[in-house]
């Protein structure tokens, strides 16, 4: 693995590279090289199984981190790309001719988060979510609980308990839930 | 049998031109969400010249539920009841690798006796899986008898379940930490008893279904995985297994107790719905001999459940981590970030069926006759909500 960092490193302007645990290494690249590494990775340096992309919102510092995460079967390992881009403006460079279950991953990515991928398959159809409305679910903001509340209102007979308050009553009545 | 398919140039992941239904040469039929030959809510809209099926289009959503969005919002121990709904007819697979999660990002070690039952307990859940899917390869193409059997003959897996975690369907017996109880008195010997009727159930299953003429001249062929698609597809599981690749995370990455199991990866040569199928008959044989080796070797005393902070003020340090486990389906892996609060930062769940449903599903689909496409889709081995999630 190192020597493919080096390599790597010589190459690309990549950041944040940290050992998770064996096996699993997961670095930052920059949104403009990131396929082009994504690309090397899978055609030179043996990493042919993409496990998946995935998206982190981080709201407060307004970027999403997308994570392609792949695999080196020979070597064992695993490699997690992270590739920061703007949340508001949130577009990324589409991989969908490297891998042939990408697109999905894509279409997805762009219902729930709203990220767009110029170029990729079927981009527009609806994924999950039948003539959905409302802000991409997944992103932060998208608050479920109100959501629920005014699109089903509310039901006689029906009520919810705060789960937590809840168990400090019917779980651990004597202790209080105070103790760590 | 080589380890590397390589990328092939020639494999063009570009979406076909839709058919021009206005010539009127065509007919479009929905297969789904509601039919027999689906494997849970999902849909095919398919588009047909004749018997022939031209074009394909997966979708799904009709079970979605949100689970992502829901763990976001939830403490780590409440997360737990969520997880193991996300592929109905394997729970178990959820709840290991949730706590494993769970567990490598805190720093939890977890009692050698509880690794062992754990290990039971996934490969319980593989046989009572396969037991079901059998059922439903042999359905889909009108054999009904062999489902009556295997149904019938989950049930009594099922009871085992239910007498070691209480509960049947939803075990919630993997939790952070360890497990939830040892086994009940006499366990082991009930155990030991119906995995010898499921043996033979086996074997007679192999000689009603596999060397019934129907269900050779119907699947023999049928949905042909090349090597060479394998990796470009990101196939993984019995469906890459059944074109020769040696690729098993038991084997290859071991996890829990199955680097002290005895048990070879399984391979088979024929890459169609025939091959897949009889591979995992053998995989099923081969759990019921993995369930015996732990019912020898795991310890019948010591903690089952490690020391646990109070889960009502449970925060998980900061970090992020991938963990995977070979499901029935293949690579099943749950990506975890933690940001050192009480909740969950981000949890992605990697299901097999998510490229196995869709873009494999979509490739294969074309050119088949329209009486095999149940067929063709349960061979794949597919489970809509571990897609939608």
């Amino acid at each position: 693995m190192n020597e493919i960092l080096d390599r790597l490193q010589r190459n690309f302007s990549i950041s944040d590279i940290s050992v998770r645990k064996p096996g699993l290494v997961t670095l930052k690249v920059g949104k403009d090289s990131a396929e082009i590494l994504i690309r090397e990775l899978r055609d030179r340096e043996g990493y042919t199984h993409l496990n998946f992309i995935a998206c982190i919102d981080y709201i407060e510092d307004g970027i999403f981190t997308l994570v392609y995460m792949l695999h080196n079967y020979a070597s064992k390992e695993t490699l997690g790309v992270h590739v920061d881009i703007d949340r508001e403006s949130a577009e990324m460079t589409s991989i969908h001719t490297l891998w042939a279950q990408a697109w999905t991953y894509q279409r997805e990515l762009r219902e729930m988060y709203g990220i767009n991928f110029p170029g990729s398959p079927r981009l527009e159809e609806d994924f999950c979510l039948e003539g959905w409305d409302q802000i991409p679910p997944m992103r932060r903001e998208f608050d479920t609980k109100a959501f629920s509340e005014e699109r089903f209102g509310h039901r006689e007979g029906r009520h919810s308990e705060v789960p937590r308050d809840h168990m400090k009553v019917e779980l651990y009545p004597n202790r209080g839930g105070d103790e760590e | 049998m080589t380890q590397s398919t390589g990328h092939s140039a020639a494999l063009d992941f570009a979406q076909p031109e839709p058919p021009d239904l206005s010539s009127g040469k065509y007919v479009k039929l929905w297969q789904g969400p509601q039919h027999p030959g689906i494997t849970g809510n999902m849909s095919l809209e398919l588009v047909l010249d004749g018997d022939t099926i031209i074009a394909c289009k997966t979708h799904v959503g009709y079970l979605h539920r949100g689970f992502e969005k829901l763990m976001e919002r939830r403490t780590f121990i409440q997360n737990f009841t969520v997880v193991c709904r996300i592929a109905v007819p394997e729970p178990t697979f959820n709840e290991y690798l949730y706590s494993h999660a769970v567990e490598e990002l805190s720093g939890i070690e977890v009692p050698e006796r509880a690794v062992w039952l754990r290990t039971m307990n996934l490969e319980m859940m593989r046989l009572a899986s396969f037991l079901m899917w059998i059922g439903g390869q042999s359905g889909a193409f009108g054999q009904y008898t062999v489902p009556n059997w295997t149904l019938a003959y989950r049930d009594y897996v099922l009871d085992l379940f239910e007498e070691m975690t209480g509960a049947r369907i939803y075990h919630m017996y993997i939790v952070p930490g360890g497990v939830r109880a040892g086994l009940p008195d006499g366990f082991e010997e009930r155990a030991r008893e119906i995995m010898k009727g499921a043996e033979k159930l086996l074997d007679q299953i192999e000689r009603v279904m596999f060397h019934n003429v129907v269900f050779k001249a119907r699947s023999k062929g049928l949905g042909i995985i090349t090597p060479d698609m394998v990796d470009p597809y990101g196939i993984v599981g019995p469906n890459s297994r059944a074109c020769g690749l040696a690729r098993d995370i038991r084997k290859d990455e071991p996890y829990l107790a199955y680097d002290r199991l005895d048990f070879d990866t399984i391979t088979g040569n024929e890459p169609d719905a025939y091959g897949r199928a009889y591979l995992r008959l053998q995989e099923t044989r081969q759990s019921i001999s993995l369930i015996r080796q732990c019912l020898d070797r795991a310890p019948t005393d010591g903690p089952f459940q490690a020391d646990m902070p109070n889960v009502l003020h449970w925060k998980i340090p900061a970090g992020e981590t991938y963990v995977k486990a070979e499901c029935t389906r293949g690579e099943y892996g749950y990506y975890m970030v933690t940001d050192g609060t009480e909740f969950v930062r981000r949890v992605h769940v990697r299901g097999p069926s998510y490229t196995h449903a869709i873009a494999v599903m979509e490739r294969l689909a074309v050119g088949t006759n329209i009486a095999d496409i149940a067929g063709l889709m349960v061979s794949l081995h597919t489970y809509p909500p571990e897609i939608e999630r």
